[in-house]
């Protein structure tokens, strides 16, 4: 087990850039998750640490060893596919045994080993079927195994759940999470998909247009968005946006019918982006009922989603629209006018995409 | 049902065309000697097995197979062999001019054999390798690799590159990638490959005359089509000993022939 170390990690296909000046750090033993929208190149990124692109410039370092100029096998680490690539030719047992029959572990050991990854991931009664025979679900163990009986430096996981359905893909999830906490692994993992990214990462990477938008943890990631990417990729319902202009005195945020008193919670008591353009960011469940008084915005009911442990209630309010979540208990007819409200330390403000208060 | 009436009537019709002279020697190896010449021909024979007595003893046919044996299967193993570490190339590693590169090898492969007759004969006598198996072997593997080249390149081309990532990020070279991982998994291209190979070596027989002039080296094309002696024609060896080298080739085809036409035909959809 080691740290992985990225600087300055750049990648082009011919004029295109794919990844722009990365840099990042994960600690030995830390699950990091690299979570973007398709084609950000997160993939990429992962590939170039593995050894299966070249970089055009960077310093990739395992255990503060330099290994950018490595070949793929003299790197020790583990890569874990989308498609889970596993041996078509080979049946379970000597898709885990691969690794260690080339590095010439004693059959021994190797079968120690590999019996062990079985039991730990629940595949010892499959180990003689080949990898057609499997269940997705099955196939889908046998990837991390293959990497696990390695015992590498740095697991690489590419979207290993995104070929599976919903129920599946939240046990597996689960037994992930259960998986790092036993091995302790140091694990950078790839995915679009928000809810993996906040249920197993230590630390989140938002990644787009090949730049790092935001690092940290989750609870980082999701209540104190950098930007409005971050903010509108995480969180599900989306973050409401209402786009509007800053009075002159720096207090009072206006947008159509949409008031909202700003005093406080901007730094600087708001002088420095007196009379700019503002957008204001609101998730659903900060959203409470209020009344007419101190009503931030005044909106017409348009559709009411009641999924049985939330209600979603999309409000239209002028031209802006917006979706908040109301307690299941609260009735709520198409076409009644709600008037909503939040806790001001609850609000994210954006100037110029960037986030620009405080926060929570 | 007309339509399959007329598509029975003449798939039928052109199979019989195509197979009727095949058909005909085989009848011919099992006419009696009066048979062969009577007037008008006699169609049903007498299944008379004496020409094949006489093909294998007074005319050494099973020399001639065992020369092409040894020519067409080592011509087969060798261009397998080069053949894939090439094709493994141009099917993985993103080269500028891999496309152009597959499409001279097929312009070479259309090379009319009498171009290269002339060059062919002139290095081989150079080298001292006309009448020898090596001669014609290596004059072989150069008109086979082609092909041999075009089709497994396009099986290579097939298989899912991740799998062979996975295989270097555990821990192989590319050598070993080839040999663990891609090997395996092209068998049924490469099979196929060495079939098509297997018979056109088989079936040669312009250089095969070219460079074996020693009977004792002959293949069975040339062995066979020197059987006519200065003042004999002995239609029922020569119908004997076509018909036991073509039947090998015969059952290799029935046998794989869904491979054979995969083969043929790859790379026209994908690749």
């Amino acid at each position: 087990m080691a740290g992985l170390e990225v600087r300055g990690l750049s990648k082009s296909f011919g004029v295109t850039p794919i990844l722009q000046e990365i840099s990042f750090d994960v600690a030995e033993g830390e699950f990091c998750v690299l979570l973007g929208p398709s084609g950000c190149g997160k993939t990429t990124l992962l590939r170039l640490v593995a050894g299966l692109e070249e970089p055009s410039t960077a310093a990739i370092s395992i255990g503060g060893k330099r290994i950018d100029q490595l070949p793929p096998r003299e790197r020790d680490v583990a890569f874990v596919f989308q498609s889970y690539a596993l041996y078509p030719h080979m049946n379970v047992f000597e898709n885990l045994a691969f690794s260690l029959r080339l590095r010439g572990f004693p059959k021994e050991e190797i079968q120690a080993k590999v019996t062990e990854a079985a039991r730990l991931l629940d595949l010892e009664a499959h180990l003689e079927r080949k990898p057609q025979e499997l269940s997705g679900g099955q196939r889908q163990r046998v990837a991390p195994g293959r990497a696990i009986v390695r015992q590498p430096k740095i697991f690489l996981f590419d979207e290993p759940l995104s070929n599976l359905d919903a129920t599946l893909r939240a046990s597996m999830r689960i037994e992930l999470a259960r998986l790092h906490r036993r091995l302790h692994g140091t694990i950078l993992y790839v995915t679009h998909d928000q809810a993996e990214a906040m249920t197993l990462g230590e630390k989140i990477m938002v990644l787009d247009e090949g730049r790092l938008q935001q690092m940290g943890a989750p609870s980082a990631i999701y209540h104190k968005p950098a930007n409005t990417f971050v903010a509108r990729f995480v969180g599900s319902p989306q973050m409401n946006f209402i786009e509007g202009k800053l009075d002159e005195k720096g207090m009072i945020f206006r947008a159509g019918e949409c008031q909202i008193d700003l005093s406080g919670v901007l730094p600087g008591h708001g002088t420095e982006y007196s009379g700019k353009e503002l957008t204001v960011g609101i998730r659903p469940e900060d959203f409470h009922p209020t009344g007419p008084d101190g009503a931030w915005v005044r909106g017409e009911v348009e559709i009411v989603e009641d999924l049985g442990s939330d209600k979603f209630v999309h409000i239209r309010s002028g031209k802006v629209k917006l979706v908040a979540r109301m307690a299941t208990d609260v009735r709520l007819n198409r076409g009644e006018i709600l008037c909503l409200a939040a806790e001001p330390n609850r609000l994210h403000l954006f100037y110029d995409g960037k986030r620009v208060n405080e926060g929570l | 049902m007309r339509r399959k009436v007329f598509l029975l009537f003449w798939s039928s019709a052109i199979g019989c065309f195509s197979l009727l002279p095949f058909l005909w020697f085989v009848l011919t190896s099992l006419k009696t000697p009066n048979e062969i010449t009577a007037i008008p021909p006699k169609i049903i024979p007498s299944f008379y097995l004496g020409f094949y007595r006489s093909a294998l003893e007074n005319y050494g046919l099973l020399r001639y197979v065992g020369n092409s044996l040894i020519v067409a299967g080592a011509t087969t193993l060798f261009t397998i062999a080069i053949g894939a570490l090439a094709a493994y190339a141009l099917a993985r590693f993103r080269l500028s001019w891999t496309r152009f590169y597959l499409m001279l090898l097929l312009a070479v492969s259309m090379f009319p054999q009498i171009a290269i007759a002339g060059p062919v004969w002139r290095i081989l006598n150079y080298l001292n390798w006309l009448n020898t198996y090596h001669g014609v072997i290596a004059a072989y593997i150069t008109l086979s690799l082609p092909m041999g080249i075009w089709i497994m390149t396009t099986f290579f081309k097939e298989l899912p590159y991740e799998v062979e990532e996975a295989a270097l990020v555990d821990g192989c070279t590319r050598l070993q990638v080839l040999w663990k991982v891609v090997l395996p998994l092209a068998a049924p291209g490469l099979f196929t490959a060495a079939i098509l190979i297997f018979i056109h070596a088989w079936n040669e027989f312009f250089f095969a005359l070219l460079i074996l002039t020693n009977p004792t080296l002959q293949t069975l094309p040339v062995g066979i089509a020197l059987f006519p002696g200065e003042y004999t024609m002995p239609w029922g060896e020569i119908a004997a000993a076509s018909t036991m080298a073509t039947l090998p080739l015969v059952f290799l085809t029935l046998l794989f022939q869904r491979r054979i036409v995969r083969g043929l035909s790859a790379g026209a959809v994908k690749g």
